[in-house]
């Protein structure tokens, strides 16, 4: 009896609700520090407001042990510069990951100057960052003295993707030098360690919590953040945080613009839980939020399509030779020590493959030739890289269980036979709120981390910009009284949370849910214009007004789910208008819009702004690298930081 | 063949068993009911009987309340039909696939 219709089958009746019910009780909360979100970013900020000297509240939609895209596991460590097998000068690092347009440098600058710090901490806390059983004697990039393992991903390129022609040399690095910016991982152990060491500093910890709203300081939109409320997702119950400061760490949003449940389950290359609620969140309190116009392209849709990594890529392009159905080797690259940084092959290269298939040159399927790697090599990509990257663990394991060996087996690729995803599916990744060198955002007392923030996207990311807000947060704290939150606020947030509960019919989450879905991919995708956009709005204002008061829930977990889908509504919401006030096209920002096709225009190179004063939507914008000198400001900025960096020679 | 009763049912969400559990070997201590990020499980009303699975439209396939069940062999992954994975035999040339039950 472990199906839902097994019950019906012998009882007749459905289970009871295993959870006490306690809608509309309330717990009131009182903290220094409050993190919204226990997944990577989080977590770190909880451990590092309480290392120093905070109270803290860490609350979690799942449970803080596997929450989040990292809860699984994690292989790489990335744009770790600082390790001491890297030639590379952080701050040189940094500079070079800046010039991408629209990047989020004040990140880029604290990820490279304190992301081995971080890595090093996670050691000293329960977390394998080594070779330390001697699994991978004689692999290439495996340091003998110090068992650390150099990734073969990005090793002689700068972040992601590009090809040999767009390398650039470094001062600190010569020409023909691994950078070794990149660290292989036992990203499994993470996430336990990080929740024991939270429990041990003593971080009250509200598992199975969503975060609904903020509350600013007498209940005025754009005052300081005085705390927050929530939801218990399994007994319904009101929670209210009071805090000094408050860190955003809830991620992005990957579902806005699809919902498939039936068939595939609800996946979209990010944890379930990710429905934008920090953003939304903000931008109802008043916060300033950036980058919102830009949405990408899911790459993967699973369930649509073959699934590996949970929705994402596929094992046969990492690492491993790319072959044709007939053994004959693709121009692709292995994203290894001979390729490094490439993750798919140039335009040239990929205009060769097609012509080759129609040719019948390359015959479809294409294969990942395990079997044809060095017997260490294979090891140190199957068993280290695909078993810790996150999602992947269950997958190499299920194929293991069914008989695939990949010393014997050559393991099929997905690509061309599954065909693009359609350019509607997309993420609303990328954006977030402003933030200045503290990660403060534009709101007093609130703080953002991790995939959270604009323009981020790594779990080392994650780890050390939450590890700086967590630090930031709680030297705020020391300086500032509680504030006052306003009950009206608080009661107005629980006549909206629990709507849905009062309802027994109308519609339920999930077709809400596609609902705003589809208005996304009709009104804001592939082809925007003023009209279409215009259309976007109010359709998602019809929704608002006829659907959302037709919403309904059976049960505090449905009730929550219902609360995300409004989230989702307001992020629509957030991303319309910003996509509106961008009359330009953006290749960076993969925004076209038909009636303004120029492509990024010079008068357009800035950040646009967006958010809500009096409840009315306004427009601003920064320049481009508004955050001024990196290397200056970072260390104005952290004057008292005693990490183990060191300026290299 | 002894008659069962028949309810009339709604179609069952597909996938409806994410996972399979193996009442032998589980003993319903709840660990992956703690673990999994969305609440796709409820502890069993029957103690020490294997969850519920009650949302398993839900499942986003991250595995972790398989790969941290402290009971090896009570829980195993159940993949949809159409996400199985093929590969080939280098030696051989024969294609092979998932086919696990
Ligand atoms: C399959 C896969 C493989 C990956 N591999 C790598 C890799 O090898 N290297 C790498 O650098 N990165 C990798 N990543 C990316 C990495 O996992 C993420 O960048 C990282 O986890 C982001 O951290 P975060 O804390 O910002 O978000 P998350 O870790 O996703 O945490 C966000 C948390 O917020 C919680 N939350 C959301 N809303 C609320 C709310 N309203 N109230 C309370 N809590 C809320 C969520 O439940 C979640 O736990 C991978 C991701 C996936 C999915
Ligand atoms: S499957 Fe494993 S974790 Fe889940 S209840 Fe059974 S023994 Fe515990
Ligand atoms: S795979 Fe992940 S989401 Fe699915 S049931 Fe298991 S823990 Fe929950």
């Amino acid at each position: 009896m472990t199906r839902w219709h097994d019950f019906i089958e012998k009882d007749g009746k459905a289970p009871a609700w295993p959870y006490p019910i306690r809608y509309d009780q309330e717990q009131e909360i009182e903290t220094d520090v409050l993190v919204i979100g226990g997944g990577i970013a989080g977590c770190w900020a909880a451990i590092t407001a309480a290392r120093n000297g905070a109270k803290v509240a860490l609350v979690e939609k799942g449970d803080t042990i596997r929450s989040g895209a990292g809860g699984p596991g994690c292989d790489h460590w990335c744009n770790v510069p600082a390790n001491p097998l890297s030639p590379v000068d952080p701050d040189e690092w940094a500079a070079a990951m800046s010039e991408m347009p629209y990047c989020n440098g004040i990140g880029n600058q604290i990820q490279c100057r304190e992301d081995w710090d971080t890595l090093v901490e996670m050691e000293q806390i329960g977390g394998k960052i080594r070779d330390t059983e001697d699994e991978y004697l004689g692999a290439e990039g495996r340091d003998k003295k110090s068992k650390i393992m150099i990734s073969p991903r990005y090793t002689r390129n700068i972040g992601f993707g590009g090809d040999a022609a767009v390398r650039r040399p470094f001062k600190s690095n010569p020409e023909g030098k691994l950078n070794n910016c990149t660290i292989r991982i036992w990203g499994s152990t993470f996430k336990p360690a990080l929740k024991k060491e939270c429990k041990r500093l003593g971080v009250k910890i509200f598992d199975r919590v969503m975060v609904t709203s903020l509350l600013t300081e007498k209940g005025v939109q754009g005052a300081r953040v005085v705390g927050a409320t929530g939801l218990n997702g399994r007994t319904g119950e009101f929670m209210i945080f009071k805090s000094k400061a408050s860190i955003v760490a809830t991620a992005g949003d990957w579902s806005l613009y699809l919902l498939n449940t039936e068939l595939a389950g609800y996946n979209t290359f990010r944890s379930r839980t990710i429905t934008g609620d920090g953003n939304a969140m903000a931008f109802r309190a008043g916060a300033e939020l950036t980058l919102m116009e830009r949405t990408g392209v899911m790459m993967l849709a699973t369930g649509f399509k073959h699934t590996w990594y949970g929705g994402a890529g596929d094992a046969s392009y990492e690492n491993v030779q790319l072959v044709d159905a007939n053994g004959k080797k693709l121009p692709w690259p292995t994203q290894g020590w001979a390729d490094g940084g490439a993750m798919r092959p140039t335009q040239k290269d990929m205009e060769k493959i097609i012509k080759g298939i129609h040719s019948g040159d390359y015959a479809l399927p294409f294969y990942g030739d395990f079997p044809g790697m060095k017997d260490v090599e294979r090891r140190a990509t199957w068993d280290l890289m695909l078993k810790e990257e996150s999602t992947c663990k269950i997958i190499t394991d299920s194929y293991e269980k069914a008989g695939y060996d990949p010393a014997k087996h050559l393991l099929q690729n997905y690509s061309f036979i599954e065909g693009n995803s359609p350019q509607q599916w997309r993420t609303a990744g990328g954006g977030g709120p402003l933030v200045d060198w503290n990660l403060m955002t534009t709101l007093d007392g609130l703080y953002v981390a991790g995939e959270n923030m604009f323009a981020a996207g790594d779990h080392s990311y994650a780890a050390a910009t939450g590890r700086y807000a967590g630090r930031k947060a709680a030297g705020y704290s020391k300086q500032v009284a509680q504030g006052k939150a306003a009950r009206e606020q608080i009661t107005a947030e629980k006549k909206r949370i629990y709507a849905p509960i009062k309802r027994t019919a109308g519609i339920d989450w999930k077709e809400l849910h596609a609902g705003i879905a589809r208005a996304m991919q009709y009104f804001c995708s592939e082809y925007k214009t003023e009209l279409l956009l215009n259309m976007g709005l109010d359709a998602l204002k019809e929704i608002e007004e006829v659907h959302v008061p037709r919403l309904y829930a059976l049960d505090p977990h449905k009730l929550m789910r219902s609360i995300e889908d409004l989230n989702l509504l307001t992020h629509g919401q957030i991303i319309i208008n910003a996509a509106l006030a961008r009359k330009a096209s953006s290749m960076m920002l993969n925004h076209f819009r038909i009636d303004f096709p120029q492509l990024d225009p010079a008068e357009w190179h800035k950040y646009l702004t967006i958010k809500l004063a009096n409840n009315k939507v306004k427009i601003g914008s920064r320049p481009q690298k508004y955050w001024g000198d990196m290397v200056k400001n970072y260390e104005k900025y952290n004057k008292d930081y005693t990490g183990v960096y060191k300026r290299k020679k | 063949m002894t008659q069962k009763k028949t309810y009339a049912l709604p179609n069952i969400t597909t996938p409806n068993t994410n996972v399979k559990f193996n009442p032998a070997r589980c003993n319903g201590c709840n660990h992956c009911v703690e673990v999994c990020q969305c609440d796709v499980y409820i502890p069993n009303p029957v103690k020490g009987q294997p969850p519920v699975i009650l949302h398993p439209d839900e499942c986003w396939y991250c595995g972790c309340c398989v790969n941290d069940c402290p009971r090896p062999g009570s829980i195993a992954f159940n993949w949809p039909v159409q996400q199985r994975a093929y590969w080939k035999d280098k030696k051989t040339g024969k294609v092979l696939r998932d086919s696990q039950a």
